[in-house]
């Protein structure tokens, strides 16, 4: 995709003002929030799986490289072929190849991040393959040709009227007066039309949200069944994965899927959790007669060894923006990057580099609800904070911002300049204010006062008038 | 009892520049609240701000001065208090880690942030204050402020004290803990996405049905005051030292002397 | 370079590590064999009796359906009463699975029993699980030549039939239990933890059962027969 970060203000204002928009990111507030709460109350260990899932993932990526070793060697005695990519255009090109190989015209392909990063479907498009996505929000949204919105609700920057009027434009076969007003009537339309796409289909691609080290397998969480009629009806399984998904054992992975599901859609367990070793077994009637697993690093490790690292155990399960009141506000396309919200943050600028994607960093209030909900207990403000700072070492941000900044740090360092300076000049702002206790318009403030009036100072500072009363006491002791 | 046992414990109130500069009713409110609960308050003159707006735009060596010359005013007394949970968690949470390799002052700040406390919880779980002695009649809802719900775990305190104060009734607003769209340099940064947040907040305030509007940060508070007059609310902004200490009789913020 | 060689340099030169440190290979030896089993809910960890009960309320609460029967000479029956009732055609899919075989499906009249893996026309799927969890009402099921894995998906309805004293309270002892099976390290192509019915929200948010696998999983519970 384009990624328009450098334009996030732009994009932030457009999404404003657009109340389709705005209606159907009501959804986001109502619909995780309270479910992910109550599957949380309901498990008292929770926390201690959160702790437990943490150190499981940190102790995988100080040991990264060994367990993709052994990774790699489980899969490859199941009968899979691992091939690495350092790029997203080495993940491409081998996917290619495979698909060639395949003589594939056709395939379907499971929800996954780690090929909208790469972005796969254009390329594929553009070699003459033609992707289908599964996922039902990612179908929707390859009709439209947009990226996703949101990591595990790609579609929820949409009305259902806004989906019945693709459907009605794309599926041409549709007669006038099919009822397709309800997301029943939708989901049905996608189903039927879908299952056709996934008996054509030569190859199946899906991400993975696991590779287990201990068997060689790749596991997909997923609700609809849509990842799982993709990998076993093509005649070739490809798993595009990125390097940081490994854990140690399935009992590794059992601790993070007990945190998972919970953070992303409120349930205890998704609906499929299917695990995929290798292809087709002599005998078995069913399944892929090549599996192939795509490991793609793009990035990750450089992250490594850095204040960066404890990203790389992120889940993707969307919790933090779930609860993000800037993402609230204006959805996950103004990011303008794969990732939004807090989660894209911090990792878009590891990916495309802090000069393109250095609002996102800084378009968060610290809030620290991001935080206190990620089940994988990353630091994400402090991380957006470490952002800042390299872009601050760099001199990326605004001129203005930078000098606006040292002229007050000036000040805060020497307080007696500090006390100095606000003795005259609050008193005065406060004269200014002719009595109404507020301003409607601030010079040098219009960024506050063009949505808010600015409330004036009271009179003279604290510290002025501290300073009397301590001379005063000072004078009555003497 | 020993003499010793019965000495006030010394607290040195960390005024935080908003209260300083905009509402030092604040301050004073604070000041009184500490010694009636048995403390003896001073307030060292070297203060300025908590490094903050420095820290949280990536300026770490401004950041790393102020945060010195805090350390440096403050560190002889039991206890640090603020009227804040913003700067009080920044001095607490985040001032140690800006030291990171150099032991000396690692050290030193480590034994500073453990005296930090927002001014609330301090009276409540430090200096164990259940009740004030204020009245104010009329009803009030309570706005969780981040910094102090998240780092510092402040959310009972407030609610505990206010229950207690004569004539006082809470009316609970929906999503309390939901940020208010202030978050320092964020609202000139990003004075649109922030004003969409904060009028997220004045609807709930509004649907509270309370006469009044209180939390535990000035910052907070004049953006919601601020957003509210805009909206030609006549709902009251105050801060909850002031209620708590029964200094409600002056003009709440952003209104006009009468 | 190959890209393997690349990326395996990058992350060791990242992390600061040489290649061949006896102590962090012996480290992540040691956790392969290990399995540490981690945090396990005490939901689960109940006597026989409740952890069946458990099983079938937390199946309920995703929407599954569940029937109990006394012995596996009841779920022929059991398996007709379900497609009456939802007035679904007299005719099943499943796999070579000994367990099913060896039920009497013959005795229900009129009752096509379709062998070998799912096709696009099938409505009715029935598998055998392996275990349940009692935990999260999931039940497990492995591919193998007996057990075709379209049959957990292409039909509209899935039932599976899963053996009370098969359900266990947490995944870890089902995982523990694969192990033994398969042995070590060693995995069926497909392994299927299956919580309910398939489902979406992606319109507006609006849960919805039967988005592309199964609208409806129905669960016979075979209590010791």
């Amino acid at each position: 995709m384009q990624i328009t970060s450098p334009a996030f203000k732009e994009n932030a204002r457009a999404a404003l003002a657009d109340a389709q928009l705005q209606k159907a990111l009501g959804n986001v507030r109502e619909g995780f929030i309270d479910k992910r709460q109550r599957a949380v109350d309901a498990l008292p260990e929770f926390d201690a799986l959160r702790d437990s899932a943490r150190s499981i993932k940190d102790h995988a990526l100080a040991h990264l490289d060994l367990y993709l070793e052994a990774y790699e060697k489980k899969v490859t005695e199941a009968g899979g072929h691992v091939h690495w990519a350092e790029t997203g255009a080495d993940a491409r090109a081998i996917i290619l190849e495979i698909c060639r190989a395949a003589g594939a015209r056709t395939v379907t392909k499971g929800k996954s991040m780690i090929t909208e990063e790469i972005e796969l479907n254009h390329f594929l498009e553009k070699e003459g393959i033609r992707p289908v996505e599964t996922d039902l929000g990612e179908y929707i949204i390859q009709l439209r040709r947009e990226s996703p919105s949101h990591i595990i609700a790609p579609a929820v920057h949409l009305t259902k009227e806004q989906v019945e009027a693709d459907f009605r434009r794309m599926h041409d076969h549709l007669p006038f007066a099919r009822d397709l007003s309800e997301p029943e009537s939708l989901l049905n339309e996608a189903r039927r039309v879908l299952r056709a796409q996934y008996f054509m289909a030569d190859v199946g691609i899906t991400g993975a949200n696991f590779l287990v080290a201990e068997t060689g397998s790749s596991v997909i969480v997923t609700n609809e069944g849509n990842g799982d009629l993709t990998q076993i009806l093509p005649r070739v399984h490809v798993v595009v994965a990125s390097i940081e998904k490994i854990v140690p054992t399935l009992e590794d992975m059992g601790q993070i899927l007990r945190v998972l599901a919970r953070s992303a859609t409120g349930q205890d367990m998704s609906v499929y959790t299917t695990v995929s070793t290798g292809p087709r077994r002599p005998g078995d009637p069913d399944g892929p007669d090549e599996y192939h697993v795509v490991l793609v690093d793009n990035g990750r490790s450089a992250m490594l060894g850095t204040e960066f690292q404890d990203m790389l155990r992120c889940i993707r399960c969307g919790a933090c923006m779930n609860h993000c009141p800037v993402y609230h506000a204006v959805g996950g396309h103004a990011y303008g990057s794969v990732y939004p919200g807090p989660m894209g943050a911090v990792l878009t600028p590891s990916l495309v580099g802090v000069d393109k994607a250095g609002h996102l960093p800084n378009a968060s209030t610290f809030c620290g609800r991001c935080e206190a909900v990620c089940p994988m207990r990353i630091p994400l403000p402090k991380m957006m904070r470490h952002w800042r700072e390299r872009e601050f070492s760099r001199g990326l941000n605004p001129a203005t911002q930078r000098y606006g900044l040292r002229a007050w740090a000036l000040f805060a360092r020497h307080p007696r300049l500090y006390r100095l300076a606000t003795a005259i000049a609050i008193p005065a702002l406060s004269l200014f204010s002719a009595g109404k206790g507020r301003f409607r318009h601030l010079p040098l403030a219009g960024g506050w006062t063009k949505h808010r009036d600015m409330p004036a100072p009271e009179g003279r500072t604290f510290m002025q008038q501290w300073r009397d009363r301590d001379a005063l006491k000072q004078g009555g002791q003497a | 009892m020993t003499e010793d046992m019965m000495k006030k414990p010394r607290v040195g109130l960390f005024v935080t520049c908003l209260v300083d500069l905009f509402r030092p009713a604040v301050g004073f409110a604070s000041v009184k609240l500490l010694e009636e609960a048995g403390c003896e308050v001073e307030v060292p003159m070297a203060q300025t701000c908590c490094g903050q707006p420095a820290y949280n735009s990536g300026d770490r060596a401004d950041t790393i001065a102020i945060a010195k010359n805090t350390i440096e005013s403050f560190e002889e007394y039991d206890y640090i208090v603020a009227p804040s949970g913003s700067c009080a968690g920044m001095l607490r949470k985040h001032y140690p880690g800006l030291f990171k390799g150099d032991a000396h002052w690692e050290a030193r700040a480590a034994a500073f942030s453990a005296k930090v406390h927002e001014l609330v919880s301090f009276l409540v779980d430090v200096m164990g204050v259940d009740r004030v002695t204020a009245a104010h009649s009329g009803s009030v809802t309570y706005h969780d402020s981040c910094s102090g719900l998240r780092e510092l775990g402040i959310r009972e305190q407030p609610r505990r004290l206010l229950a207690t104060v004569s004539g006082l009734k809470i009316k609970e607003m929906r999503d309390a803990d939901v940020c208010c769209g202030f978050g320092g340099t964020f609202c000139v940064k990003y004075p649109d996405i922030s004003n969409r947040i904060v009028e997220e907040k004045t609807a709930n305030i509004r649907a509270a049905g309370a006469d009044t509007l209180i939390a535990g940060d000035l910052g907070c508070l004049m953006n919601m005051a601020g957003k509210l007059q805009r909206e030609g609310s006549d709902i009251e902004v105050r801060h909850v030292a002031e209620v708590l200490a029964g200094m409600d009789d002056r003009p709440a913020i952003g209104r006009g002397q009468g | 370079m190959s890209g393997r060689e690349a990326i395996l340099n990058k992350v060791r030169g990242a992390l600061g590590v040489s290649f061949g440190d006896a102590s962090r290979a012996s480290a992540v030896a040691r956790r392969l064999d290990d399995a540490p089993v981690g945090v396990v809910p005490a939901r689960g960890q109940l006597p026989e009796s409740d952890r069946i009960a458990l099983f079938c309320a937390m199946a309920l609460k995703v929407s599954a359906s569940v029937d109990r029967v006394k012995g596996p000479g009841e779920v022929p029956e059991a398996v007709a009463a379900y497609l009456r009732s939802k007035n679904l055609p007299a005719s099943v899919r499943m796999g070579a699975d000994e367990r099913l075989q060896a039920m009497p499906w013959k005795a229900v009249p009129a009752l096509e029993v379709k062998s070998g893996p799912a096709g696009a026309e099938d409505e009715v799927g029935v598998s055998h699980a392996i275990a349940g969890v009692a935990e999260t009402g999931t039940v497990v099921l492995h591919s193998g030549a007996a057990n075709p894995t379209t049959v957990n998906f292409l039909p509209e309805h899935h039932i599976v039939v899963v053996d009370a004293k098969e359900i266990a309270g947490d995944l870890e002892t089902v995982f523990s239990r694969i192990r033994h099976r398969f042995g070590k390290g060693t995995m069926p192509r497909t392994v299927n933890l299956i919580t309910g019915p398939s489902r979406s929200g992606d319109i507006e948010q609006k849960l919805l059962l039967g988005a592309h696998g199964p609208r409806a999983l129905h669960l016979i519970v075979v209590d010791a027969g």
